[in-house]
């Protein structure tokens, strides 16, 4: 439980929120054309990172946009948010 | 040799005040190399080291543990067993274990308390009735035993559950396995420790593992806190920090580790004779042979280490348990905690070889492993041993999620395991 700065709305607890796993998963290209190791990897495999991953958020029960998030997983700080379609803080 | 616990040693020491008895498992140093290591501890790595010395006559085993055996999430479960599951894999697999804690205590002589006072899941909608009726009979069909129970015969097995129809989610019928039952968790992973130990395996506690060191696609030893040790093979079952072992080697798993919550109330006098788990409500009960209700929540949407939920995750959970026992609504609780689980796409475990010669993994387990210990133990260890899986987890391999093959266990076995 912690407090989530949506860039849309402000300050609001995590409750109002849908976490949406781990971001930067690019949708393939053409997907006609991948191998099932490729579907595999895009579909189901994750990096489930102990220490500073970049994941996708929901504010559900607010403005209901999607946004990123860079959290440490290993005690729930919050490093950074930035919006959908920004490139990730380098540090 | 060891001595047998038996009602004449115990007589027999406490003639000397219990101050002889002997030390349950060695503190030993890691040797340089090992036939196989198994990465974590706890009871299904305990499990498997104890299977892999006793029926692959593997004794030159070591098992790493980072912090003290059975510390982790096999401390921290709701101890429930049952085998109920819907899939035919599923069905093979869990039964397979809960044969074996059928005679666990005698074979290891170690008393892990098991309790076959059954386990009953609750229906609360038209939905829920009828993926209940259907469990039912695809367990019948794989031997496992089921009952389906109406609203009556709910009130009769467990009556302080409320059955009225005026609730939010009322009582509309539930299924009965009576093989089903609980275990004491900590003596699991004791009683397979003191089997490994007495046949030669080495556990090392506070041992964590800092790197896995490969030459090409084969292991050749693990990196840790006290030292390199060589080996061919290592087994890990690290629970919800197996994408972490798995990074090391390089490897991504279809993995997400989430916090899950349980708490227990005060101890009182009994009250529930049985597990009681209801899935659309995410309730379940049972009480503890000490008396404290053991209550078990959910786990949070995002992917966290921290060991630690959310309060609304508890909330939902006591409103639900207030509502179906009300005769509970002055209980205190008396500790609350959370575990992290590793949770697959399709809520079943991986028990399989990995892409890395000598390199296996029994994972993802999710929010229900602890009811799997002896069959996971066993089955893990036939796999490491054989480099070939057994017949009963030749489905839940890595590669299912590659040709799609899912064992999807999501709706049938329920959210609460």
């Amino acid at each position: 439980m912690f407090l989530i700065d949506c860039p849309y709305c402000g300050e609001r607890d995590q409750q109002e929120f849908k976490a949406g796993g781990e971001a930067h998963i690019e949708r393939p290209k053409q997907p006609t054309e991948l191998s099932d190791d490729e579907w595999a990897e895009y579909l189901f495999m994750r990096k489930n990172i102990k220490g500073v991953q970049f994941e996708r958020w929901n504010h559900a029960h607010g403005c209901r946009k999607w946004f990123n998030m860079a959290r440490d997983t290993s005690n729930d700080e919050i490093k950074a948010i930035y919006k959908m379609g920004e490139k990730p803080p380098t540090q | 040799m060891r001595n047998k616990y038996s009602i004449f040693s115990l007589f027999k020491n406490a003639l000397s005040y219990h101050e002889n008895w002997q030390r349950t498992w060695k503190d030993p140093v890691p040797k340089k190399e090992y036939d196989a290591v198994i990465v974590g501890g706890g009871g299904h790595g305990l499990a498997t080291a104890y299977y892999l010395a006793k029926k692959h006559n593997m004794q030159n085993i070591a098992v790493v543990e980072k912090g003290w055996i059975g510390g982790g999430n096999t401390g921290r479960n709701t101890t429930i067993i049952r085998s109920n599951y819907l899939w035919d894999a599923s069905a093979g697999l869990y039964d397979h274990a809960l044969k074996i804690w059928e005679g666990l205590s005698q074979e290891l002589n170690y008393n892990v308390m098991f309790s076959q006072r059954g386990v009953m899941n609750l229906a609360h909608n038209l939905q829920d009735v009828r993926d209940l009726k259907r469990r039912t009979h695809a367990n019948r069909l794989n031997g496992i035993d089921a009952v389906y129970l109406n609203t009556e015969e709910v009130k009769k097995f467990c009556p302080i559950i409320n059955t009225s129809q005026d609730i939010r989610y009322p009582v509309l019928g539930g299924t009965l396995q009576r093989r089903a039952g609980t275990a004491r968790h900590d003596a699991v992973a004791w009683g397979y420790a003191r089997g490994a130990d007495e046949m030669g395996v080495d556990i090392i506690q506070n041992c964590e593992v800092k790197s896995i060191k490969r030459s090409g696609d084969t292991v050749e030893g693990i990196e840790t806190t006290k030292g390199f040790i060589k080996t061919k093979k290592i087994g890990v079952v690290a629970a919800g920090h197996s994408s972490v072992v798995a990074n090391m080697a390089g490897l991504k798993l279809p993995l997400e580790s989430k916090p899950l919550q349980a708490l227990v109330s005060e101890p009182v006098k009994p009250i529930i004779d049985t597990v009681v788990m209801s899935n659309a409500v995410h309730a379940y009960v049972s009480q503890s042979d000490k008396g404290e209700l053991v209550i078990g929540a959910g786990t949070d949407d995002y992917i966290s280490y921290s060991q630690k939920g959310s309060h609304q995750i508890v909330e939902g959970t006591l409103n639900a348990i207030l509502e179906l026992y009300p005769i509970f609504s002055r209980m205190r609780m008396l500790r609350q905690w959370g575990g992290i689980v590793d949770i697959c796409p399709d809520a079943s475990p991986i028990l399989s070889k990995t892409s890395i010669k000598g390199l296996y993994f029994n994972c993802g387990w999710g929010t229900g492993g602890f009811k799997a210990t002896p069959g996971s133990g066993d089955l893990f260890a036939h796999t490491i041993a054989n480099d070939e899986p057994h017949k009963l987890n030749a489905a839940f391999n890595l590669n299912r999620f590659v040709s799609g093959d899912l064992v999807d266990e999501h709706g049938a076995a329920a959210v609460a395991h």
